[in-house]
């Protein structure tokens, strides 16, 4: 049982990058080369700079993931990780472009006040659901186009930057990238965040696997009834652990607006949000699951650009990769009875001899 | 003050035309008992489409070229949507992964076969629908200036739209059908309704409808597909489906007031009179008051009954 469910998320990459390969050769483009470059754009060959910004793309896919696989294991679904993202890091910016304070400050409190803002933002759908029932899917998307056009008003009101689609940078005193880092990975623009977003794989792990207060929320996820009837606090449990979901979604823009963007454009949501879908999904929403994802979908968005440039195949084919994944894994219906089948096929042949 | 509202609302009207033929596309969907999150993804291939095919065929084609790329768009859209449809329905599995797989999908393939035909991100089309008066009904006291006045014949098609999808939906076995689909699918297979069917027709329609809805884009006010097409108004047409309360003439109504607001929206810079308003306010006003109108519905539960579950017969 436990090799089955491993082997279907990994049957779902092979036969996305397959269908990757397959969307290239029609449209004229050699798979290999294209793949090499995906990879030596990630820095797999020994560059260093690039595999920083592997570890970059990565350190923001873990966090929204965990979002997305926490509030899963407790039986609600977080569509919301990218509004949650883009307030967390709005916040984020906000403190760091609108305030001069010493950088031991000043980092620290952009960071606490985007995971407040994140949890707060959550709170929301979490607070509907458990009061009126409504399906936080419908409320976090509301939730996610709230924060897009808040943002978008309140950017050029209260940060305006030099352009009218994106705030002013924050001061370097509140940015995440420490030097130490910036010159093990010669320059890249992986940060502190990465550390945050491992603490939080252990910190999820073990709220999950070892508190009471886990268990609970698990107990939820499995049946409301029953944990209703077992004396547990439904309604504060579902509203906590959605806002734990924001908090983490929070922590995810934080790294991402401070660690890497500097400054926050209007307009538009970020992509990460929905590819934590992808990450809990074939993670199967445990954390350290989502960690290995996440490395995974973050090497190919480091690498894309380089891809481009470097063979022509158009950069969106990694996200056309992570949707044929996530819609594979969504299908595991189809890989389980193949599995099944091939599975007979060895014993008997095995049988046989 | 007339005269804002005679410039506001030929654009108001021209943006609802879309968002209320994808809405009516989720509300088949979901009426058959599958959620639609993909509707903004399908959107997205119907305006490729329509802007692919408009642009090679311009010239050769003539006028009709912009209505046959609106059947392509449309067409597009509902084969997209098989895939939405074989994952949720035939395949069990969640619809809202599935949607999102269909939104990141389509943002992602469309964009990458625009770079792939022509090297950049972007389709122009030169030949779209023109605005001009629709004959009769525009002749109409006050009404007619204001709706079919210079408005696009896309308008009146997407209005006869919801007259046939209210007809097909309240007053035809076909919509009694679906709807059980949505609400009791055990209840309506025990009748002899074949449900995986229904929902296939019903994740169909949806594509179909959001694709001609992306296609409607492309021929009226937008003229070109870029990325920047994918921004939410698949996930507007969504709240204008719930405050809809899923029926046409509901969808209607939610449909020209998110329209409006959009528009004030857009144009409160260019109005004195509108320009201390904060355009935070008519931004989200449609997510806001759906979130509200959940609150205000969510004793009596207002959508269909089954929507989201997967059809499992043995089931009570």
């Amino acid at each position: 049982m436990i090799k089955n469910k491993i082997i279907i998320p990994l049957l779902a990459v092979i036969l996305g990058f397959i269908t990757g390969a397959i969307v290239m050769i029609i449209t004229g483009h050699d798979p290999i080369e294209a793949y090499t470059a995906l990879l030596k754009g990630a820095g797999f060959f020994g560059n260093i700079k690039r595999f920083g910004d592997t570890l970059l793309n990565t350190t923001t896919l873990i966090l929204t993931g965990l979002s997305v696989a926490f509030a899963f294991r407790t039986g609600l679904f977080n569509v919301g990780a990218a509004g949650q993202m883009l307030m967390g890091g709005f916040t984020a910016i906000y403190i760091g472009a609108a305030f001069k304070l010493p950088s031991y400050i000043h980092a620290p409190l952009a960071v606490v006040g985007a995971v407040l803002v994140g949890a707060a933002w959550a709170f929301i759908p979490g607070l509907l659901k458990a009061k009126f029932r409504i399906h936080e899917v419908v409320s976090t998307i509301m939730m996610n186009y709230i924060a897009m056009w808040s943002v978008y008003y309140l950017v050029p009101t209260l940060i305006p930057g030099s352009f009218n689609t994106e705030s002013r940078p924050i001061n370097p005193t509140a940015s995440l990238r420490v030097e130490w880092l910036t010159k093990l990975f010669k320059g890249s623009y992986i940060n502190i965040g990465l550390v945050f977003a491992i603490v939080c794989i252990f910190l999820i792990w073990w709220i999950l696997e070892k508190t009471t207060f886990g268990y609970e929320l698990k107990s939820v996820g499995f049946n409301i009834h029953a944990s209703r009837y077992a004396g547990m606090k439904v309604n504060r449990n579902m509203i906590l652990s959605m806002m734990i979901a924001g908090a983490l979604a929070g922590t995810a823009g934080a790294t991402y607006y401070l660690g890497f963007a500097d400054n926050i454009k209007i307009g538009v949501l970020p992509t990460q949000g929905m590819e934590g879908i992808a990450v809990a999904l074939l993670g199967l929403n445990t954390p350290f699951g989502v960690g290995l994802t996440a490395l995974l979908f973050g090497f190919m968005n480091a690498g894309r650009l380089f891809m481009q440039a470097s063979t022509d195949v158009p950069n969106e084919l990694v996200p056309i990769i992570i949707a044929i994944i996530i819609f594979f894994a969504a299908t595991s219906l189809m890989l389980k009875s193949f599995v099944q089948r091939v599975e007979r096929v060895y014993k008997k042949n095995v049988g046989d001899k | 003050m007339w005269k804002i509202i005679i410039s506001i609302v030929p654009l108001a009207i021209a943006y609802t035309a879309p968002l209320l033929v994808i809405a009516l596309g989720g509300m088949f969907s979901e009426r058959s008992g599958i959620v639609n999150i993909g509707l903004e993804g399908l959107m997205g291939v119907g305006a490729f489409t329509a802007a692919l095919v408009i642009s090679k065929g311009t010239g050769t084609m003539g006028d009709s070229i912009v209505y046959i790329g609106l059947l392509a768009a449309a067409l597009a859209g509902g084969i997209f949507s098989l895939l939405h449809a074989f994952a949720s329905v035939t395949m069990k599995s969640d619809q809202v992964v599935s949607g999102t797989a269909i939104n990141i999908l389509s943002a992602a393939i469309t964009v990458y076969l625009a770079r792939s035909l022509t090297g950049s991100a972007n389709i122009q089309i030169i030949s779209g629908f023109i605005k001009r008066d629709v004959p009769v009904l525009s002749s109409v006291p006050i009404i007619g200036p204001l709706f079919f006045g210079n408005a696009y014949i896309t308008t009146l098609i997407v209005f006869i739209i919801v007259m046939i999808s209210w007809y097909m939906l309240y007053r035809r076995p076909f919509g009694l059908r679906l709807r059980a689909c949505g609400e009791n699918p055990q209840a309506a297979d025990s009748l002899g309704i074949n449900v995986l069917r229904m929902r296939y027709i019903g994740v169909a329609l949806s594509g179909i409808l959001a694709g001609l809805g992306g296609g409607i884009v492309i021929t009226t006010y937008s003229g070109e597909f870029s990325p920047l097409i994918y921004s939410g108004l698949g996930f507007l047409a969504l709240a204008a489906l719930i405050f809809g309360k899923w029926n046409p003439w509901g969808v209607l109504g939610a449909s020209l007031f998110f329209g409006f607001a959009k528009t004030v929206a857009d144009m409160s810079k260019l109005f004195e009179s509108l320009k201390g308003m904060p355009n935070i306010l008519f931004n989200t006003f449609p997510y806001v008051v759906t979130l509200i109108a959940l609150v205000v519905f969510s004793k009596n539960a207002a959508g269909p009954r089954a929507a989201g579950e997967p059809y499992d017969p043995g089931k009570r």
